[in-house]
């Protein structure tokens, strides 16, 4: 069950010369007059310039630049699972949990970063460095198990990798974008 | 014009008329229910499912049947079709299936709803529906949400027909509510709190079939079944004016569009009479409606029982239907 | 080995780069189609070759092609369908990231043949490290004069494009796509009116699966007649196979059609076997929505034949005691694997990833989902089962799309192959907890 969502503070998150530029080309993909389409595109923009996380405010924003009504900009981003409509870590974990990579271990691998953390799936841990998360398939079946951390994917997972994974987090050398 | 048989009734319709509209033209009890579907709101219909009907035989020029079920009111007809739709034995499982869906979840708090007498899923479960229920999983709940000192909406209660998202997306200028998440976590919400305002958006209370939109000016005065609906109209700056006001003595309780039998906004002078919130709201005045008369609810519901009809919806024959 | 099509190259270091592309004989089928053959010519070629739309369904991409509408003045597209999200495929994330040029190649080739000068690539958003090859590629593609106007100077004008999903399984359903491309949600629409009439924007538009398109460029480059010979009388051609579960060498394959099931997951050049020397207790040989096989109907049929890797040999029996291939997501598990807790686990991605526009799906995914989880969790009855059976039914066929069948499938199939597991369940919840039931008593088919 959700709280209910108030615009709680007024000050939009400030884009990026370069994010403006991103989403001005993103919206030269589509043809004169269907920018809605490139609302996705713009969302993941959006979303990545304001901490990883889609707050009313940033989706009003989004829903001026493409010339749309907010609640359609909520509409979408309230169906697509990569939209976080909460604030999330530095670090998201996307573990897959889906039939293949549960064939090969991805519960266990689940239940161990959870203990490791500290915390429990759709959870972030206090000192705000990662959210944990569950998803569906993500294409990755034959090198199972998997994670999902930003743009990039940890395959073959073993309890030592994710370790490791969790290590370099905490300084800082994981590529996300 | 094309000829189709619906039922083993052969009727004549316009080229580009749907089954479902086709089986209303010849009327009687060949007419499938219609949950989402709404006549005056483009781009309505497909979803509830409970308007599936059987295409026996597709046209005359390709008489082959089509293999899966059609959803009757986004199907248009062909020469030659022949349609089954209560003589299927497919159509009437495929029928208590949708219904038995779209009650798993539902609360079933008809004692204390506002739509309870008039509620199109009350009929849809009085006929294809059982008595009791093999759903013996916690029921699915929203957190309620406030949408405004006119409109009660009451996530808990709806079907997801769309309907009332038409309703703001083509009769109002600004769309402030729609469809959020999916899957069986799909609700019609705001998002942010925001309340609906706008000339037409009280129409989204006349077109849900279900109580998840109520009106909050009459929310638990009366059940609708103690009330005398009349016909009435007066002159309105916004709307055509024309209405039905559903009185008890000399007092005026609410007022409705004038809904015919499968509960749509009639038409008047060419187009949906649709009504303002003004109208709605806030002219309870006796005064300031011309009252025509008594206003015939011929539709199948509990809402017809006590009132000025000739046909009596409780007089269908079911069969004891045994689940398991 | 068979032969490889898609793959040959793939080994090649550097192939995702234009140059290393085009010295391997890349870009030669654009230059052939363009310079030599209509587009009338293409797509009898394609038509010809009896390739088979590679995403799921099956459908001869050729003959899809012919139903384009073609009105004057409206603009056509083609959309590539590269929203992989079938649990068990991976096959097309493989292709695009090691040899983006390939599908570029592909999507030139059939957008001449559709007269579609707007072309998209439309990948799910998870996949948008994939999405940056992709977009590398297609720079270099424009660049070299094989993108853009007037391509190889033949007046053919043609601009390509990558746009993300944002995860949403239903978005590989082609109306859900063309929604999600046009910025809404994913909710399939109803059809008719189909895509090749009314497609994206309400102009005509065809929508491809990655591998379909590839494929047009060995086709193209090979003739028809000499791609036809490959495979079996109903399944030409070479496939893409993800195999993934319990096997000793899981990954993408290239076969050829109609090579044996058994030699495709003990062979040294394929899976080599189950890992860990266990045995085999079951296989969904399409992606998660097709039905699951016990281990007796995997290698040979109900009547006693050989079963292959085809379209017709895997659905031999109908869904009585075959499957399909599918998308070709080749999911084995063995003899430890719990049948109840997978299909419980597909239920769960299927009320997740339900759109929930249509009653029966919305409602009866969850319903299927909960179900399920109680019977996984020692907390069913027998009267669940089959009430799953015939809430299943009330599923299949009434839906909008083919998301209410892909949901349905798997669960009626399970319950119908290894009831006596599920039975197991309920009768013996705390053992059911602690160990799996092991494999399932053979039946014998007369």
């Amino acid at each position: 069950m959700r709280v209910e969502r108030k615009i709680v503070h007024k000050e939009r998150p400030v884009l990026s010369e370069e994010a403006k530029v991103e989403i001005q080309k993103v919206i030269q993909n589509y043809p004169e007059g269907k920018k809605k389409s490139a609302i996705l595109r713009t969302l993941f923009i959006v979303q990545r310039e304001a901490g990883g996380w889609l707050s009313p405010d940033t989706m009003d924003m989004v829903a001026e630049i493409l010339e749309i009504e907010p609640i359609e900009v909520y509409e979408v981003a309230t169906f697509y699972t990569m939209f976080n409509l909460d604030p999330v870590g530095q670090y998201v974990l996307e573990f897959c949990h889906t039939g293949p990579c549960m064939l090969v271990g991805s519960d266990q691998i689940i239940k161990y970063t959870e203990e490791k953390l500290g915390i429990k799936m759709g959870e972030t841990t206090p000192d705000g460095m990662f959210t944990l998360k569950e998803a569906e398939c993500l294409g990755a079946c034959g090198y199972g198990p998997m994670l999902q951390c930003g743009k990039y994917y940890h395959e073959h997972l073993t309890p030592e990798k994710v370790d490791e994974l969790i290590e370099a987090c905490r300084r800082g050398e994981v590529k996300t974008n | 014009m094309v000829k189709v048989t619906i039922d083993g009734v052969e009727i004549e319709v316009e080229e580009g008329t749907t089954i479902l509209n086709a089986a209303r033209q010849a009327g009687g009890d060949i007419v499938p229910p219609a949950m989402c579907y709404y006549t005056g709101l483009e781009g309505s219909g497909g979803k509830c499912r409970s308007c599936l009907v059987e295409v026996a035989a597709g046209s005359e020029r390709d008489p082959r049947p089509m293999p899966k079920l059609m959803a009757s009111c986004r199907t248009e007809v062909q020469h030659g079709m022949v349609v089954k739709n209560k003589t299927s034995e497919r159509v009437i499982d495929a029928r208590e299936g949708v219904t038995e869906f779209l009650l798993i979840n539902h609360p079933l708090d008809c004692p204390i709803c506002d739509q309870a007498g008039e509620c199109d899923l009350q009929d849809l479960s009085f006929k294809h529906g059982v008595e009791w229920s093999r759903f013996e999983e916690e029921k699915r709940t929203f957190a309620p949400r406030d949408i405004g000192d006119k409109i009660k909406l009451h996530m808990n209660r709806c079907i997801m027909c769309y309907r009332c998202v038409f309703v703001a997306q083509q009769l109002t200028n600004k769309r402030v509510h729609g469809v959020l998440n999916r899957g069986d976590r799909s609700e019609i919400s705001t998002y942010i709190e925001q309340a609906l305002d706008s000339d037409f958006i009280g129409n989204v209370i006349d077109v849900c079939p279900v109580g998840a939109l109520t009106d909050k000016t009459f929310r638990f005065k009366s059940r609708v079944w103690f009330l005398k609906p009349m016909n009435a109209h007066r002159d309105c700056p916004t709307c055509q004016g024309i209405a039905t006001v559903w009185m008890f003595g000399n007092e005026i309780y609410r007022v409705t569009g004038r809904k015919d039998k499968y509960s749509e906004i009639e038409r008047h002078n060419g187009k949906t009479a649709w009504i303002c919130d003004t109208c709605r709201f806030e002219t309870k005045d006796v005064a300031k409606w011309v009252i025509e008369g008594p206003r015939i609810i011929n539709r199948y519901s509990v809402i017809s029982t006590n009132h000025y009809t000739n046909e009596n919806p409780l007089d269908a024959k079911k069969d004891p239907k045994k689940l398991q | 080995m068979g032969r490889k099509l898609l793959l040959e190259h793939i080994n090649v270091p550097g192939i995702e780069t234009f140059d290393v592309y085009r010295k391997h004989g890349g870009y030669s089928a654009v230059e052939k189609a363009l310079k030599t053959m209509s587009p009338e010519d293409v797509v009898e070629e394609v038509k010809k070759s009896g390739l088979r739309g590679r995403g799921g369904a099956g459908f001869p991409t050729g003959l899809k092609w012919s139903f384009i509408a073609k009105p004057e003045g409206v603009e056509r597209h083609l959309l590539c369908n590269a929203d992989e999200s079938e649990p068990g495929t991976f096959k097309d994330r493989y292709l695009m990231q090691y040899i983006p040029h390939l599908l570029i190649e592909g999507m030139i080739v059939s957008s001449y043949a559709l007269g579609a000068n707007l072309s998209y690539i439309y990948i799910r958003g998870e996949y948008m490290f994939v999405l940056d090859i992709l977009e590398k590629a297609i720079a270099e593609a424009y660049e070299k004069g094989f993108l853009g106007k007037n391509i190889l100077g033949s007046g053919y004008d043609l601009d390509l494009r990558v746009t993300p999903g944002a995860g949403a399984y239903i978005c590989g359903e082609e109306t859900a796509l063309i929604e999600s491309l046009e910025g809404k949600r994913g909710n399939p629409r109803i059809k008719p009116p189909f895509p090749a009439v009314k497609g994206l924007w309400g102009r005509p538009t065809v929508v491809n699966n990655v591998e379909s398109i590839a494929t047009v460029v060995p086709i193209i480059n090979m003739g028809a007649d000499e791609y036809g010979k490959i495979g079996t009388e109903q399944s030409h051609g070479t496939k893409l196979i993800s195999a993934c579960g319990n096997l000793e060498r899981p990954g993408v394959y290239e076969i050829e059609l109609g090579m044996t099931v058994e030699e495709f997951i003990y062979g040294d050049d394929w899976c080599r076997g189950i890992k860990n020397g266990k045995k085999l207790k079951a296989l969904i040989p399409g992606g998660s929505s097709v039905p699951i096989l016990p281990h007796y109907l995997i290698t040979k049929t109900a009547k006693g034949e050989v079963r292959n890797m085809s379209y017709e040999s895997l659905s031999d029996g109908g869904f009585a005691t075959g499957s399909m291939l599918g998308s070709g997501g080749f999911i084995a598990f063995d003899e430890d694997q719990c049948i109840v807790r997978n299909t419980w686990n597909f239920a769960r991605f299927y009320a997740h990833e339900s759109c929930g526009q249509c009653s029966p799906c919305r409602e009866g995914t969850g319903w299927m989902d909960k179900v399920l989880h109680r019977l996984e969790h020692g907390k069913g009855t027998l009267r669940d089962i089959d009430m799953l059976e015939k809430v299943n039914k009330r599923i299949e066929g009434n839906t909008i799309c083919p998301l209410g069948d892909a949901a349905a499938w798997p669960v009626a199939a399970a319950i119908r192959h290894f009831r006596e597991e599920f039975e197991w369940h309920v009768s013996n919840p705390e053992e059911a907890q602690k160990h799996n039931f092991g494999l399932s008593r053979e039946v014998t088919f007369s």
